[in-house]
């Protein structure tokens, strides 16, 4: 699997683009499974660095979503509530929220795609 | 095979297998409703009691009625501490004039053995624990008896529910073949031995033998799935060493007029008393999914009970639950709600088993 290189990513497995649109990676859904519920703050909800904002569950297992940086929420993928499988489906496409990023600093110091990868791999230990 | 694998009770087990073959939990859950999914289910375990006194020994540490089993029957019964609580759930199959064979789970199988051992003393029968004697692989699902024809001399149309017949199976003589499973389907669970490339081969050539009816290897998160729209219990959830068997609703497994069994009269007590608890089935109404743990509340949002097991059912689309919730609420219809992340999420109390196989046309 290739990571897109127009975007960051952190070790809890969430990618966010320059602009602060946010979702879950390509590797998060493949461990999780079928995701059937996706839990997300609404507009103006403030987000912290490394804290939860919303909750993804599986079949099997429920995941908390980390804030990959500080903002504001401006925007929720609605869509996501009735159709949560599109996670699956396309995990780097299907965005989840799109924040207001309070200090880009945070973005640029994230992941690059090439570490998540390797980071990604090794955990799942192949 | 790429599975996802989770260390269950010191076991290595599949989650689930990967989408790449067509896997994953709800694809195996719904190829078990539809048509068929294999089991690598060895970690199961076998205890052997046989010898003069093998019914009178079964009858005291069991508490169904072993005694009205004929040859080649089994039946669900449970092993209960003298508080009338649960050791194990079991399945009993009766081989032979003075042989039983009990099937346990995976987690209590040391516990299970030692105290069949130890409550067992006092009869002329001999108890072996064949666990690491025997693999275990079940087909379940209305096509597993098409697949399991093909790989058997065995006449299977002779073996009812709950029934149990020897014969060949890929090529291995005296294979011991069950009508039984943990999926609430229809199916079979077969024991072969247990060496490596035996078990590898049988387990590869079931597959294989599949691919016709849609066979796909299933893992954990599919029995689980499975077995809770079934109701069917699962140790440390909905029985424990702290639930007796009219708080867990087993009431139909479990024959007080048979001879005196372990816990007879502790259970007799407590259906004198009346329980505090029952177990319910419960289907969220909002948005939400209930798990294991979550508690149950009432709308003033006191807490009267607790979930033993919580899922999306994938099968019947909805989100699902069991809980063992004080009497008073326990009526169908009531309603309640499930404490999910500090919010309460309205759930309704609904019929049990949540899903019923469909009657086979004569």
């Amino acid at each position: 699997m290739s990571y897109p290189t127009d975007r960051k990513y952190t070790k809890e497995h969430e990618w966010i683009t320059a602009d602060g649109t946010i979702g879950i990676t390509n590797h998060a859904q493949d461990s999780l499974g079928d995701i059937v519920f996706v839990e997300l703050p609404k507009a103006g909800a403030e987000l912290t660095q490394g804290k939860p904002f919303g909750t993804v569950e599986s079949v099997k297992a429920v995941s908390d979503l980390y804030a990959p940086v500080s903002g504001t929420v401006t925007a929720v993928n609605d869509a996501l509530a009735t159709a949560p499988e599109q996670v699956n489906k396309d995990a780097h496409g299907a965005w989840m929220i799109k924040i207001k990023v309070k200090d880009p600093a945070e973005v640029n110091a994230l992941l690059s795609a090439a570490d998540y990868e390797k980071f990604a791999s090794e955990e799942a230990g192949s | 095979m790429g599975a996802k694998m989770v260390d269950f009770n010191g076991w290595d087990m599949p989650v689930e297998y990967p989408s790449s073959i067509g896997c994953g939990v709800v694809a195996e859950h719904l190829a078990v409703r539809t048509g068929v999914g294999i089991f690598d289910v060895s970690h199961m375990g076998d205890i052997r009691l046989a010898g003069r006194e093998a019914l009178a020994a079964v009858q005291h540490i069991s508490m169904n009625d072993a005694s009205r089993l004929a040859i080649g029957q089994a039946q669900y019964s449970a092993l209960l501490y003298a508080q009338g609580t649960f050791v194990d759930d079991v399945i009993v199959h009766r081989l032979g004039d003075d042989e039983y064979l009990l099937v346990i789970n995976a987690g209590t199988r040391e516990k299970d053995f030692n105290w069949v051992r130890d409550n067992t003393e006092q009869f002329d029968c001999k108890v072996r624990n064949l666990s690491d004697d025997f693999t275990q692989i079940a087909i379940q699902g209305p096509r597993g008896v098409d697949e399991l024809e093909k790989l058997t001399d065995a006449d299977l149309g002779a073996v009812k529910f709950y029934w149990v017949t020897h014969g060949t199976v890929c090529g291995l003589s005296n294979i011991l073949i069950a009508r039984t499973g943990y999926t609430a389907e229809d199916g079979f669970e077969i024991y072969i031995p247990s060496d490596e490339p035996t078990s590898a081969r049988v387990w590869y050539e079931i597959l294989a033998a599949g691919k016709e009816f849609g066979a796909v290897p299933c893992g954990l998160g599919a029995r689980n799935t499975l077995r809770l729209e079934g109701k069917l219990p699962l140790y440390g959830h909905e029985i424990s060493d702290t639930i007796n068997v009219w708080q867990a609703g087993l009431d139909r497994f479990c024959k007080m007029e048979k001879p005196d069994f372990i816990g007879r009269s502790a259970l007799e007590k407590a259906k004198a008393e009346g329980v505090k608890s029952t177990l319910v089935g419960l289907e969220m109404v909002d948005r939400g999914i209930a798990r294991d743990q979550y508690r149950v509340l009432d709308d003033q949002g006191r807490e009267i009970g607790y979930v033993t097991s919580g899922s999306p059912a994938p099968f019947l689309k909805k989100n699902i639950a069991l809980a063992y919730l004080r009497p008073e609420y326990a009526a169908i219809g009531s309603t309640v709600k499930v404490e999910i992340r500090g919010q309460g999420v309205r759930a309704q109390v609904v019929p049990t088993p949540f899903y019923k196989r469909p009657k086979k046309a004569a």
